[in-house]
């Protein structure tokens, strides 16, 4: 039997970082707020707390912070052509689950997009004209744009007290930091981490070339810092221990040691844990939705009406719940029509080994998850593309993450994978390797979507999110081109021997890549090619928002969670002083 | 050569709630908390196997020992306990599917779409274990009396793939064999493998040890420091027990 709930403002559909942030915000405006969050409360004491944290075979291998996959997966192929099959490990991309969503086993890695971003598809038709690109490449423009961002970008930095260097205030380029970026009113809240060996021989490097080095912006954070809702945070001891694992320092911004204490002391806020979203509730008219249906961990089933709901998980599980929900018109490839599930986009992650002799001693296991020096000059549209037959660019850099060896245990091409010649090389580079991140953009294709699995079902009975996704030529090309400008770094650095591994083709489910999975609830200016307005409000149903990464129209050549910040707070800001004060379609389609 | 001072732990650091009761390891019980043994002092005590059999823990020993052989460099696999690792892993929470999206329907499917079989690992390593062993058998040789050539000949033939091990493919076990074998070699020794960190002191990796604060801008010092383990208590004690189905 199905227990109906007394009504409330809103509910909150998955309490990660989004929803930390929207929850608070309608909260603190005195909306009563319902968050509903799948999987446990769990907080940095006593939750993440060292020894047990620093487990490279239960966190890294065993991925325990990980959505369960034996109760939810999602079903892959390459093409339309194949039948798409459960992932049934976790591998190339790592959605998170429970209190605090993903961002609580992120690096910290935080980068804003560049202007020329969010105008993509104008932007590339100006400069290459509007052939350069491949008929079936499906790029778009945003419908914001950086300046409309840019305050938005400049509070969520100051949320997660990110460590920084400015390269551009206000158009004054600023030596030290990433000459390429786009205006920032001010500088980061802190100064960089500290800077890593492998940095410092890559920025030696990178500058002999002519590069532009810089510190990359880190949420784990060089000093101790008092954030914007008045809470501490401590500064990163470099312990190593830092993607797919929590932070025990109170030192990586995420929602607990960022805004969670704010939000959770606020009565107007209830958090509900253990609770699995079936669908949102839409009223006969198919335009009004009146609340959403959740099954609780004992199995109860319940509805709770809400005024407005606010989708705020993992970018794929955004989409899942659209088209479980059946809000808008989902994308049918064969005639590029319908909107929830196109555009789905990834990132096109290549690296590059140097190898140098056993007096160099990287110590690579002395590391946070975003300490690094990079380069931006092969980035986004930072250089020139005519002729190479490819848009958009890697950063590329040293970003030493960490030396766990059950994962990380370089070794030169053609070492055996087991046996002596195998522990001779590892024990010869272990401690002698300095790795690159080649960190690249991905277009958006006609081919590449998400929909529903004819077959098979989660743990409740719903069908499985299905991906259609293999690299499209274009971002191929581009992760060549930029491997090889890597390999000449590494050489510059002096190393012994240098290998380079571009990304290829075909895409495979089977090693990690990123969980930077984007698209599929696009924003835009269009119906017809968009999920969401400007405001990430859904076109279909003007009470359900949809915030997430699942709103980029295609995805660029750096971390996506800093412009997801910014998002949150630009359509929160559009909520509160816009929808809230006049329900209704804030943009008319 | 710059040596880093050793840095006294942080007091939160205690090992309770990752020490098992009781130890099975006959000298770990034997010896009272308080005796100091050096690691690495200790004889390693025979695991005590909980999910292979006797001919099934024979060959994944000397398997186990070609994949990561002892050598100049220090211990190999079968020294370090990923025979044992292994075995805890299996018995427990991971060899019955953990973290494994079990669900029909079955198709091979591509490369791309990775593991695809009905098995859990620990019903893999069983019905792959059993053709292996059939198939020695019927050769006359048993794998642990071959010569370390004929092992690991043996061993690329089951890695190349091609034959069906009531009904998994030589390849996709091998692959498991190795991944597992890596994992009990680097892995913390309360798992059960890399018995005293043997592992990590030969690559230099600190392990739990968690505050470069003061080091990470000296750059290329050498970092010269006892490794720690989750099981270490204050007295710098390791707490290894090869009979925990260690599990989420």
């Amino acid at each position: 039997m199905v227990q109906r709930l007394k009504e409330v403002d809103v509910v909150v559909i998955g309490v990660g970082m989004v929803g930390s942030i929207v929850a608070k915000e309608l909260a603190a405006a005195g909306y009563k707020v319902v968050g509903l969050e799948r999987g446990e409360a769990r907080f940095t004491v006593p939750q993440f707390q060292s020894p047990a944290i620093h487990d490279e075979l239960r966190f890294d291998i065993r991925k325990a912070l990980m959505q369960d996959n034996t109760r939810e997966a999602v079903t892959f192929r390459n093409q339309s052509a194949e039948t798409a099959l459960p992932i049934r490990r976790w591998e190339s991309f790592l959605p998170g689950t429970g209190l605090g969503g993903s961002m609580v086993h992120w690096n910290g890695q935080t980068y804003r997009f560049q202007a020329n971003d969010f105008e993509l598809a104008t932007r590339t038709r100006e400069r290459y004209g509007s052939n350069f690109l491949g008929s079936d490449v499906t790029i778009q423009d945003w419908g914001v744009t950086y300046n409309d961002l840019e305050p938005h970008y400049d509070r969520f930095e100051y949320l997660l007290g990110t460590s920084g260097k400015a390269g551009n205030i206000r158009g004054r380029i600023v030596p030290g930091g990433d000459p390429f970026e786009s205006p920032r009113s001010r500088e980061y809240p802190t100064p960089p981490q500290k800077e890593h060996y492998s940095g410092a021989l890559f920025r030696k490097a990178a500058s002999s070339l002519g590069y532009h080095p810089f510190p990359q912006p880190s949420s784990n954070l060089s000093q101790p810092y008092t954030n914007s809702e008045g809470i501490k945070l401590n500064a990163c001891v470099f312990c190593g221990f830092c993607e797919r694992y929590a932070c025990e320092h109170f030192a990586k911004s995420v929602p607990q040691t960022i805004i969670l204490p704010v939000l959770l002391a606020n009565p107007n806020f209830e958090l509900r844990t253990g609770c699995q979203v079936q669908r949102i509730n839409l009223d006969s008219t198919r335009k009004k939705a009146t609340g959403v249906t959740y099954i609780d961990a004992a199995g109860r089933e319940f509805e709770q009406p809400a005024s407005l709901v606010i989708t705020s998980s993992f970018a794929l599980n955004n989409v899942r719940m659209l088209l479980l929900s059946r809000i808008g018109t989902p994308y049918d490839p064969a005639a590029a029509k319908g909107v929830v599930g196109r555009n789905y986009a990834y990132q096109t992650m290549s690296s590059v080994a140097s190898f140098f002799d056993e007096d160099m001693f990287i110590n690579p296991f002395m590391a946070s998850g975003a300490s690094g020096t990079l380069i931006n000059d092969f980035a986004g549209d930072n250089f020139d593309h005519s002729g190479l037959g490819f848009i958009g660019g890697s950063f590329i850099g040293a970003v030493n993450t960490n030396g766990r060896p059950i994962q990380y245990h370089p070794v030169p091409p053609g070492t055996p994978s087991w046996g002596k010649g195998w522990k001779d090389a590892v024990v010869k580079h272990y401690n002698h390797t300095v790795m690159f991140s080649l960190h690249g953009s991905s277009v958006s294709t006609r081919q590449n979507y998400l929909d529903l699995d004819p077959t098979y079902k989660d743990a409740w009975g719903q069908p499985l999110l299905r991906m259609t996704f293999d690299f499209p030529e274009n971002d191929l090309k581009m992760a060549a081109y930029v491997t090889a400008k890597a390999v000449e770094i590494g050489k510059a650095m002096g190393a012994k021997q240098v290998a380079g591994s571009a990304r290829k083709g075909p895409y495979t489910t089977t090693q990690y890549q990123t969980t930077h999975n984007t698209g599929g609830t696009v924003m835009g200016s269009d119906p017809s090619t968009s999920v969401v307005n400007r405001y990430l409000q859904s076109w279909d149903v003007p009470n359900v928002f949809i915030i997430g990464a699942s709103a980029y129209p295609q995805n660029a050549s750096w971390n996506p969670t800093n412009t997801l910040g910014a998002l949150t707070y630009w359509a929160i800001d559009a909520i509160k002083n816009k929808y809230l004060k006049n329900p209704g379609r804030l943009v008319s389609a | 050569m710059n040596k880093v001072t050793r840095r006294s732990f942080v007091a939160s650091i205690g090992a309770a709630s990752m020490v098992p009761a009781a130890s099975a390891l006959a000298e770990e019980a034997a010896a009272p908390p308080s005796a100091h043994t050096p690691p690495g002092t200790r004889a390693a005590a025979p695991a005590v196997y909980l999910f292979f059999n006797a001919s099934e823990a024979t060959f994944i020993e000397a398997a186990c020992e070609r994949l990561i052989p002892t050598d100049e460099h220090g211990a190999g696999a079968l020294a370090a306990g990923v025979p044992n690792y292994l075995d805890k892993q299996l018995a427990g929470a991971w060899g019955a599917g953990e973290r494994l999206y079990r669900s029909g329907p079955w198709a091979a499917g591509s490369a791309s779409q990775g593991y695809q079989l009905p098995f859990t690992p620990g019903e893999l390593f069983h019905q792959a274990l059993r053709a292996i062993n059939h198939d020695l058998d019927s050769r006359g040789t048993p794998f642990s009396k071959m010569s370390a050539e004929a092992q690991d000949a043996y061993l690329k033939s089951l890695e190349g793939g091609g034959a069906d091990l009531n009904g998994v493919p030589s390849g996709v076990f091998f692959g498991m064999l190795l991944q597992m074998t890596v994992e009990g070699f680097f892995s913390d020794p309360v798992y059960g493998g890399n018995r005293d960190m043997v592992a990590w002191r030969m690559i230099g990796f600190p392990g739990a040890y968690a505050d470069y604060y003061e080091s990470i801008d000296r750059h290329g010092v050498k970092f010269e420091r006892e490794p720690m383990s989750l099981g270490e208590d204050g007295q710098r004690h390791i707490h290894p027990d090869p009979n925990i189905p260690a599990h989420l």
